[in-house]
């Protein structure tokens, strides 16, 4: 494979214009993140998330998180212009650690729940869910 | 990519499953003009179960045509792989000799020559015949029906899936799942649903307001037979609120539901299920995905996608069977099923070839019943066709083809569209296209014809949103239809792309100039999902259309440039 001059310039463009667009968004989620830990570190896994693949409604998305042992969830809608959706503290008398509840959807985008565990420790989970136009299955 | 020696080797390597399938290979004895039903209907009956799998009949009571797909691109993981093979490439690994009774059944290539030989296919009472003969076999065989059943014909509109209804009731199916059928509006669908003497599953449709199970659609029902315990567990479609117009069935929400799904299985097995099977709509790509996901699934009914699989895929322990479409071919599936579990099966896709299967009185009786009152405005004749007009293939058929030229004339735009389904039998060149015929390629609730402005930018939006239904990679994120059909307008589309940079070259092709982003164009369509959409029934617009003309001719399109196929 060879790469020309303009080759290498439209490359450059795309990866410039990618690289952009996100970090926006990454930026508020990473200040919603790190209010939310304190800097501590977040191991993935051990949260439950349960979204729908695509969106039946976007403003209307049914999302679910739990962890057993949890202190305290926050979710986040990495894509929405502000990504703070709820944090939900679970006290000493909860049954469960876990909640359920409806959040609008600017577009297609990842939602990202951490968890404060009771030991004071971090997890994550992550699902991306799709806003479509639809329309056309059959 | 696994071949039929691959397959059946896997099958014995992973576990004590035993598959075979009774696919024949007819050729000689159709030349031979022998071709018979008891060739057809042959089969070893095996082990202690039959399965009879219908789906996607699309109301279609009678024998029609219908050509499969020439362009059914898979992306990620199933490129390259089943269903995404077709016309030689499909009969080479199956083995498949051109010109044979198989090859037109299963592929596309020289579909009207082998059309006037082979004749029609399909018809509820030619099923019915198959079916009796299954049962005569095993009288206990499961008859599961994967649903998109109450929709797509003239009669099934005018009585709002009653004649679906009253022909699959007397075909006595033992379960069904759903799709199309929500498009009646959610009180026509319990009000049908309520007076069913079989069961209506889904364990993914869920009541939209409290996200909880239905009481209408139980997830599954268990059933005793040849001395085992069967789970069925339903899989309706499930991106019904996004794929079709969500106002008419508010009430309930979908979604594929993948933990709930080894939820029931789980829920299944430990009340005593010796096999489970899975009577789906996800689409095979979905099914596919979802066998290497949920554990504890014997077998999957596929649906939705309108696939035609000679043989079974395996993945895992799980065999996915896919059955056609539009009455095209029924599956039997028989199976050993011992100590719990599923020891070997045996398999067979029947074609159901209309003239070598002779249909069944009482069926036939009870179509000619429905269809009686409406005769005279199913048979009229509109005009005639120069083209096969034909649907299915990722990016356009002559049908589409045809309908977008009838909306750009009729209504005055400069591009059209039309929804990329995969429902609709074929018409061969020089034939007589009646009404029956139009309304089996365009009949639905929300079929109006709007004209309206678009701007270049939202053009390229919606064919970038449908792209990434149809070739996300993973099969989860895609919705099972094909690209929206455009007329007037041309493009390129690099399908391994990401959404957002598959579509370029926009051209208007009155003007060969590029689109441009910002004008606004007029653009003519149908089947908008959004409730109030204004205009003609597209029936109504194409009836004109194909009058005016008297005979239609569809020239090849090539409007379309695919690349990373």
């Amino acid at each position: 494979m060879s790469l020309t001059r303009r080759d290498t310039l439209a490359l450059g463009i795309g990866a410039v214009s990618l690289a952009a667009l996100p970090l926006r968004a990454n930026a508020a989620v990473d200040d919603a993140i790190a209010a939310f830990t304190g800097g501590a570190a977040v191991s993935d896994g051990g949260v439950d998330l349960n979204a729908p693949e695509i969106a039946e409604n976007g403003n209307t998305v049914p999302i679910e998180v739990g962890a057993d042992g949890a202190a305290a969830i926050m979710l986040l809608a990495a894509g929405n212009p502000t990504p703070s959706v709820a944090t939900f503290n679970f006290g000493k008398l909860a049954g469960a650690g876990s909640a359920s509840t409806r959040i609008r959807l600017a577009g297609t985008q990842d939602v990202i729940a951490i968890a404060r565990m009771e030991d004071g420790s971090f997890k994550r989970a992550q699902a991306n869910v799709k806003v479509t136009i639809g329309g056309c299955g059959g | 990519m696994i071949s039929r020696r691959d397959f059946l080797q896997v099958g014995m390597a992973a576990s004590a499953v035993l598959g075979a399938s009774g696919f024949g290979n007819w050729a000689r004895l159709a030349a031979q003009q022998s071709l018979t039903q008891d060739q057809l209907l042959e089969f070893d009956t095996f082990g202690n179960v039959t399965l009879i799998h219908v789906t996607d009949i699309h109301a279609q009571l009678k024998p029609i045509y219908f050509r499969e797909p020439e362009i059914n691109l898979g992306v990620g993981a199933a490129r390259g792989h089943v269903p995404h093979i077709t016309g030689a490439d499909f009969r080479k690994l199956y083995g498949i000799e051109d010109g044979s009774p198989s090859a037109y059944a299963l592929t596309y290539n020289d579909f009207d020559v082998l059309a006037r030989s082979y004749g029609r296919v399909g018809g509820m009472d030619r099923v019915a015949t198959v079916v009796k003969a299954i049962r005569s076999a095993r009288p206990d065989a499961l008859l599961l029906d994967g649903g998109d059943t109450w929709h797509g014909s003239y009669t099934c509109y005018q009585t709002a899936g009653q004649d679906m209804v009253n022909v699959m009731n007397a075909l006595a199916p033992d379960a069904m799942t759903f799709h199309w059928e929500f498009t009646l509006g959610s009180e026509r669908v319990r009000e049908l649903v309520e007076g069913l003497p079989f069961a209506a599953l889904g364990q993914n449709i869920f009541d939209q307001e409290w996200d909880e199970p239905t009481e209408e659609f139980p997830p599954y029902k268990i059933f005793e037979r040849g001395g085992a315990k069967i789970a069925v567990i339903g899989q309706a479609f499930p991106y019904m609120p996004i794929a079709n117009p969500r106002w008419m069935f508010p009430e309930y929400s979908f979604g594929i539901r993948e933990d709930r799904m080894q939820e029931m299985v789980d829920e299944v097995r430990a009340a005593g299920a010796d096999l489970v099977v899975m009577l789906s709509h996800n689409g095979f790509d979905v099914d596919k995905k979802m066998a290497g996901r949920v554990q504890g699934i014997d077998v999957i009914l596929s649906g939705h996608t309108h696939d035609a699989l000679p043989e079974p895929v395996l993945v895992g322990e799980t065999i996915i069977v896919a059955s056609g479409s539009n009455g095209k071919f029924v599956s039997r599936v028989d199976l050993d099923v011992r100590d719990g579990r599923m020891m070997g099966f045996r398999h067979k896709l029947i074609p159901i070839f209309s003239d070598v299967i002779t249909p069944d009185a009482e069926m036939a009786s009870v179509i000619d019943a429905q269809r009686a009152p409406f005769e005279s405005q199913l048979s009229e004749v509109l005009g005639q066709t120069d083209s096969l007009l034909y649907r299915r293939g990722n990016f356009n058929g002559t049908w589409d083809d045809l309908i977008c030229d009838a909306l750009i004339e009729e209504r005055e735009a400069d591009i059209s569209m039309s929804p990329g389904v995969r429902w609709g039998p074929s018409v061969l060149p020089g034939q007589d296209i009646t009404r029956e015929d139009l309304w089996n390629v365009t009949s639905m609730t929300y079929g109006k014809a709007y004209r309206t402005e678009m701007t270049g930018e939202f053009i390229h939006t919606i064919l970038e949103d449908v792209g990434d239904n149809l070739f996300n990679p993973d099969p989860y994120y895609q919705q099972g239809g094909d690209m929206v059909r455009i007329g007037g307008m041309g493009y390129a589309i690099d399908i391994t792309k990401p959404q957002g940079e598959r579509i370029s070259d926009m051209t208007l092709l009155k003007t060969g100039e590029k689109i441009d982003p910002a004008k606004s164009y007029v653009v003519a369509g149908w089947a908008s999902v959004n409730e109030g959409t204004e205009g003609p029934q597209i029936w109504d617009v194409v009836e004109s259309y194909i009058r005016r003309k008297g005979t239609v001719t569809v020239t090849p399109n090539t409007s379309v440039k695919v690349s990373g196929a």
